[in-house]
């Protein structure tokens, strides 16, 4: 019977048979689904003969495992992937382009949005206003006006977290 | 002019670093509840409407289920595989680590489990041989190298990216659910860089677990995911109902105990939590787990690494070593909140708060340097823990399973207790150096600019103590079995003692003792075992090691980082018994100038200005007329800026010497005036008052109970003066002996 290739790597049948009489212990292995995981069809080739096969299986203990190997290897591929964008770009920020350009907010008037996801908003500064909606087109200077804005964010946050130790201490 | 009867934007939403009225929230959500079923009546699609309305808060409950779902299952396994590379790499496949490497093999001796010639140590890649003192050199080598690097890459990107990403996280979350506003906290960056830098911490091999930092990352989901509905993005009440219930799926996830969640949320981290969340949460919980479980990350179905098989009885005896256990967790858990939070304070006045990567730096190599001998400590903790609560059988082939087999029969899977060999006394002195090692370690690995949360080193610490214990109880009842109690309850040959359910119940004492967690803790490690035998020790361990723990200090962890912080949280579980009443502690006090109110219908936008800028106040009270005193309502500060702002712009006529009225109808005035200002819809006109002989248990209870920001205090039914949170606080600290003007915030 021909199973099919989907996950057959991916379970597998172990059996750990201690020391009897003369063997030494051992393990095996198969890769066979959870119906044939018993000690006929695993422990091959069989040590012992006879009446002693039924002691030894007991002796034996029976593990089935089963596992995605697709899973893991997407979801480390997916971790990595991430850490090197933001490997990327840290360097990028950090070397590149260190202060944010603060001659994109006038006369810097803090901006708050209604839709805030959470990332905006620096620390107490209590004269807020509306923002002053800038109708550019531009979806470039656009990008650039969001990031300006969230590195701004970042460095109130740092102030606060890391140097006057207010959050988070 | 009448002003337009629409919401300006910006209204009614609060500055980053205060607190919301719990009081308007709610009853702005009636408002709307009441809005949409009125409106449901009149055609299909409000009908709809509706409908949706009420189903979309189980919708979120499931994007929230699924998204932490998947999160832990990507950080449990990214985790697990970059621990096992600071040892070594898989050269079938670099994704795969130690176990998932030799998983496939059929080189696995019986001796030697845990080799294969598919997984290559670090000295065989670089030197092509693993034996020998030059290999053990370049393994410790490379090891202590992975751990810097991954740690520097940690705390660099988390100062880089989201400063907010580090910490554990839950001190912070109870006191955003009871109804403090910390912007960004929850945001789509602070996920990211909280969950990849969860796992560079803790394959970093620092004694720190992920726990804490997963309720994080799940609140985060649950905050980015409101902003789809409407209904929650709206209203912060209702986004704090959400939060409690992400909260709970955090907790599921980690422990994989659905119902351990919902408790925890219940006990720890929420503030108000109304019946529908307690459904809603277990829903967000279940799907959480279910997902998990679908990603499997730790074969077999299993959810935790350190999930018990065990169903073994204790005997009543044992209770004696269990409330021991109990003891020494709560014990420790004293001293390692009094040790961390000295710690934690100095790194916030000192000059080691000015150098954190260093610092995680300098940690990063003593931890690596001292785990990489003892084998105990080399394992990632979550191993070391699983190992302990292992009970061994017949066929396990660790140090700690060295017994010596001197019986005759086996009985099925039941093995009486046997005299140690020789490797579990080794295993023993290399636990108790463990032990120290975590001991002292944790205090000031906790509390650093990473990720960090303490639930598995506590449980490692009171596992190791446990499973002591426990080998102990177990070579004592072998070698003396002539004693009463040995002879009383066990028989010759049975299995009277197992001590990995002694390292479980230590586990659980300890965690207990430093989070002072009772119900949700025993629930919690009831679902890891997976049966009700074991209630009794693990509920004697808890309340042990809760109340030997509050003997020796009020606080749980979790309080004393708050305290530390000065974040303005009341705390709702103490009694305020003090006899002071409301006029002692209402501003202004006797020799401050009078209150700052404005009238109802006699100030102009020029005067209301000059005291929004000569003042700090986050909301002024609205009278009839100074003379009278007599009250109308409460304006907040944010909305009068707002509007004023607004209305210079948008509305035609409205100078400096315009009048701002609060009532239904202009007041009369000569012609020739500048149009007038509305301002009714901002005030609020059903401010709490209590009077000035009110005793203060009353007003603390008000406060805690119905989540006010201020209340104000008259007296013959005159506006005298005003309450707010921060002056409760400063009052209950001021009571409690300890400093006042440690209260930051507003």
């Amino acid at each position: 019977i021909i199973y099919a290739a989907k996950n057959f790597e991916d379970v597998r049948c172990k059996y750990i048979c201690p020391p009897y009489k003369e063997n030494s212990g051992h393990i095996y292995n198969k890769n066979i689904f959870q119906k044939e995981c018993d000690c006929l069809h695993v422990v091959e080739p069989m040590p012992v003969q006879g009446p002693d096969v039924e002691a030894y299986c007991l002796l034996c203990e029976c593990k089935y495992k089963e596992r995605s190997s697709v899973t893991i290897k997407v979801t480390i591929i997916i971790s990595l992937s991430i850490l090197g964008l933001l490997l990327q770009y840290m360097v990028y920020l950090t070397l590149v382009e260190p202060t944010p350009k603060r001659r994109l907010f006038g006369h810097s008037q803090l901006i708050q949005s209604d839709d805030d996801i959470g990332d905006h908003q620096p620390f107490a500064n209590e004269h807020h206003v509306l923002a002053r909606s800038r109708s550019r087109a531009n979806v470039l200077s656009k990008v650039e006006y969001a990031q300006q804005r969230w590195k701004l964010q970042v460095q109130e946050q740092r102030k606060s977290v890391f140097d006057r130790h207010v959050v988070l201490s | 002019m009448d002003f337009l009867e629409e919401p300006i934007p910006g209204v009614g939403t609060y500055d980053d670093f205060n607190t919301i009225d719990w009081v308007r929230e709610k009853s702005r959500d009636r408002d709307r509840h009441r809005e949409i079923t009125n409106k449901s009546k009149e055609s299909t699609w409000a009908l709809i409407h509706s409908v949706s309305d009420a189903f979309s808060g189980w919708l979120l409950m499931l994007l929230i289920g699924l998204l932490s779902g998947s999160l832990a299952g990507l950080i449990d396994i990214s985790a697990h595989w970059m621990t096992d590379l600071k040892e070594g790499i898989c050269t079938g496949g670099f994704w795969f680590n130690h176990e998932h490497c030799c998983w496939n093999s059929d080189h696995v001796t019986f001796e030697e489990r845990d080799k294969c010639p598919e997984w290559n140590s670090w000295s065989q890649l670089i030197i092509s041989t693993d034996e020998g003192a030059f290999a053990y050199i370049v393994n410790y080598f490379m090891y202590v190298l992975w751990a810097l690097l991954f740690a520097f890459l940690a705390v660099s990107l988390v100062k880089v990216f989201a400063p907010y990403a580090c910490g554990s996280g839950i001190p912070e979350i109870k006191t955003i659910l009871s109804g403090f506003i910390i912007r960004g906290y929850l945001g789509k960056w602070t996920l990211v860089i909280k969950t990849i830098t969860l796992v560079l911490a803790v394959s970093s091999g620092l004694s720190l677990g992920k726990e804490g930092p997963l309720v994080h990352v799940a609140c985060c989901c649950g905050n980015i995911l409101c902003h789809c509905f409407n209904k929650y993005r709206k209203n912060e009440a209702k986004r704090r109902e959400v939060l409690s219930a992400a909260a709970a799926a955090g907790v599921s996830v980690a422990f994989g105990a659905p119902i351990g969640g919902v408790l925890f949320s219940l006990e720890e981290v929420s503030y108000y939590f109304p019946l529908k969340t307690l459904w809603r949460s277990f829903f967000a919980a279940l799907v959480a787990a279910f997902t998990l479980r679908s990603i499997n990350p730790f074969g077999n179905s299993r959810l935790v690494l350190f999930y018990v098989e065990f169903h073994t009885p204790w005997h009543l005896f044992e209770l004696v070593p269990f409330i021991l256990l109990g003891i020494f967790g709560g014990l420790w858990g004293a001293l390692f909140i009094r040790t961390n939070i000295a710690w934690c304070r100095k790194r916030k006045t000192t000059q080691l708060g000015k150098y954190p990567v260093i610092e995680v730096l300098v940690v990063t190599a003593i931890t690596a340097i001292l785990a990489f001998p003892n084998e105990y400590t080399r394992m990632s903790t979550s191993e070391l823990i699983s190992e302990l609560f292992n009970d061994c059988g017949l066929l396990d082939s660790s140090k700690l399973c060295d017994y010596e087999n001197r019986f005759n029969t086996s009985k099925g899977g039941e093995l009486p207790d046997r005299p140690a060999g020789v490797g579990v006394y080794s295993a023993m002195w290399q636990l108790a150096l463990t032990l120290i090692l975590k001991i002292v370690i944790t205090i000031f690995t906790f509390g650093m600019k990473i990720p960090s949360g303490l639930f598995i080193p506590s449980m490692a610490v009171g596992a190791i103590a446990g499973r002591l214990l426990g080998v102990g109880m177990e070579q004592l009842a072998y070698y003396h079995q002539e004693w009463t109690i040995f002879n009383s309850w066990c028989s010759q040959g049975a299995d009277c003692i197992t001590p990995g359910l002694y390292a479980m119940v230590g586990a659980a004492a300890c965690l207990g003792g430093v989070t002072r967690m009772t119900v949700s803790l025993v629930v919690i490690m009831f679902e890891l075992t997976g049966g009700l035998e074991y209630i009794v020790p693990l509920m004697a361990a808890a309340m042990t090691s809760k109340w030997v723990a509050d003997a020796l200090g009020r606080e749980g962890i979790y309080d004393a980082h708050i305290r530390l912080n000065g974040y303005p949280f009341l705390e709702a579980k103490e009694e305020f018994a003090h006899k002071t009443l409301a006029m002692d502690v209402m501003k202004p006090r006797r020799n401050d100038p009078l209150l700052t109110v404005l009238t109802q219908d006699s100030m102009t936008v020029e005067d209301v200005e000059t005291i929004i800028s000569e003042t700090t106040y986050s909301g002024f009270p609205v009278v009839v007329s100074r003379e009278s005193q007599r009250l109308v309502g409460f304006v907040l500060r944010r909305d009068l800026i707002i509007s004023i702002e607004n209305a210079r712009k948008k509305q035609d006529g409205v100078v400096s010497t315009s009048i701002i009225y609060f009532t239904e109808h202009s007041p009369p005035l000569p012609p020739y005036t500048p149009p007038t200002l509305k301002l009714r819809n901002i005030l609020d006109l059903s401010p709490f008052t209590v009077t000035d002989l009110t005793p203060m248990e009353i007003v603390v209870d008000i406060f805690r109970k119905l989540g006010l920001r201020q209340c104000l205090v008259t007296h013959n039914g005159r506006l005298l003066g005003i309450i707010t949170k921060k002056d409760v606080l400063k009052h209950i600290a001021q009571m409690a002996n300890q400093d006042p003007d440690s209260i930051l915030f507003n």
